[in-house]
């Protein structure tokens, strides 16, 4: 059976990750390989790398960076951040990345989806979309969440799997941060409109809330960060705990 | 560093009988050929990508990996006279995702004609479920010495769109939407539905074993 993917998020910037990583037993908790390595190690089934400089010049840091964690790493990777051109992904998917992740690029220029779609595949690349849900109604925003786009999230992500997307990260701003879970009603909706696979981000905060968004939410993947790297949850104990509860996973 | 190199540890295996072949990549401009490569390298062999006939002719073993789309890929061979030398090759060649769809007969793909090498169609999955299969799935049915030391139920990750119908040359089985071929074997063709190269420690055990055949 197809198993529920775990995906650790690791923001990086430099070349480095950033953001709280508090892990004793690595020897550089800074060194954004050796953690991928580590989470590899436990038990993820996908890394997401995000590259929160993002600026022109530091790209090359990126690609760098990307090209060390592909020669390390056995799992699938994918990595955004900044990406806005097919040229961008190029580069990446060249260096060794599996997928590229875009958000605010998409908004602005949609057929950068079908631009990408029919050059490397839809398999690589990942719509990633920031909505905030206030009066009513969902709304896509960019730039990090800073600002909103003024469109509808259903209707942007029919647009993303038209164009080509191969798989949509959804993030709940609302849930974002809080611990409280995922935005399970929300992402179940979703998950009936498309038929391309689903990654839940934002909001998990302890076991139970991944087994909701897998069962309540029928996400295809769930993605989180803090929780991993400060080690509330531990993937292994998170994976039994699944299998516990009947969700398919790899363990 | 501890977590460094998940991929090595010691076997059974003769790393030295490894270490002295000639691995080939078949580099046709078809996607991601880096991870292969890289998936070799931590077994400690540096593999050579050509699309240079002598070079692929005088390997111990070939790898035709592939990501993207049938049609596109199958005139990227053509221009290289790659569509006549692979199914000439005798030593053992291991065809990789779109490259294990590229061997059989035909795909639903852009009504692609393939390089025949499996009597088989190649074929779209339907909608029941989502498309593409992406993911980690649970390997069945295991036969032959690609899956040496491979448990039955170990997970692979697969991304694809079209799938290989079950055959006589299945030498593994994955299930979604219905029963296909995770891998398939005729004589010295070897071919894998998943990417090995990006499979954990059943990948890289199953890339030790072909460099073992």
């Amino acid at each position: 059976m197809l198993s529920k993917r775990i995906i650790p998020c690791l923001d990086v910037k430099d070349g480095r990750t950033v953001k709280g990583v508090n892990f004793v037993d690595l020897r550089d908790a800074g060194d954004a390989v050796e953690l991928a390595a580590y989470y590899a190690e436990q038990g993820a089934d996908e890394l997401v790398f995000l590259d929160i400089t993002a600026t022109h010049e530091k790209r090359k840091t990126l690609v760098d960076l990307v090209q060390k964690v592909a020669k390390e790493l056995n799992i699938p990777f994918t990595v955004g951040g900044g990406i806005s051109t097919p040229e961008d992904v190029g580069i990446l998917l060249n260096a060794g990345a599996d997928k590229v992740s875009i958000n605010s690029s998409a908004v602005r220029n949609p057929k950068l989806i079908s631009d990408l779609a029919s050059r490397f595949g839809s398999q690589c690349v990942v719509v990633a979309v920031d909505a905030r849900f206030a009066d009513g109604k969902w709304e896509v925003y960019l730039n990090g969440g800073r600002l909103a786009a003024g469109i509808d999230l259903f209707d942007w992500i029919l647009e993303a799997e038209r164009l080509g997307a191969g798989e949509i990260l959804f993030t709940s701003m609302n849930h974002d941060g809080t611990k409280n879970g995922f935005a399970n009603e929300t992402l179940a909706k979703l998950s009936e409109m498309i038929n391309i696979p689903i990654i839940a981000s934002g909001g998990a905060g302890n076991m139970e809330h991944f087994a909701d968004t897998f069962t309540e939410g029928k996400a295809d993947a769930a993605l989180a960060a803090s929780v991993f790297h400060f080690k509330e949850i531990e993937i292994p104990n998170l994976k039994t705990y699944l299998k516990s509860k009947n969700i398919p996973v790899r363990i | 560093m501890i977590y460094l190199i998940p991929g090595i540890r010691d076997s059974h295996l003769s790393l030295n009988k490894m270490k002295d072949q000639k691995i080939v990549i078949i580099d046709y401009d078809a996607g991601n050929i880096q991870s292969v490569k890289y998936a070799f390298e931590r077994l400690g062999i540096t593999p050579v990508v050509s699309n240079d006939e002598e070079v692929i002719r005088s390997a111990d073993k070939v790898i035709f990996p592939g990501v993207g789309e049938a049609a596109w890929a199958m005139n990227s061979l053509r221009k290289n006279g790659l569509d006549q030398l692979i199914p000439q090759l005798t030593q053992p060649v291991l065809g990789i995702c779109l490259g294990m769809q590229l061997m059989c007969e035909s795909s639903e793909e852009s009504d692609t004609k393939g390089l025949g090498i499996f009597p088989l169609q190649v074929k779209r999955f339907t909608n029941e479920r989502k498309v593409p299969h992406m993911g980690w799935n649970e390997l069945d049915e295991l036969k032959g010495s690609l899956f040496d030391g491979v448990q039955e139920k170990e997970y692979a990750y697969f991304v694809h769109s079209y799938y290989v119908p079950s055959s006589s040359e299945t030498v593994a089985s994955c299930n979604y939407i219905l029963n296909f071929s995770a891998s398939l074997q005729k004589d010295n063709f070897y071919a894998c539905q998943f990417h090995p190269e990006k499979s954990g420690e059943v990948g890289v055990r199953i890339l030790e074993n072909f460099i073992n055949l």
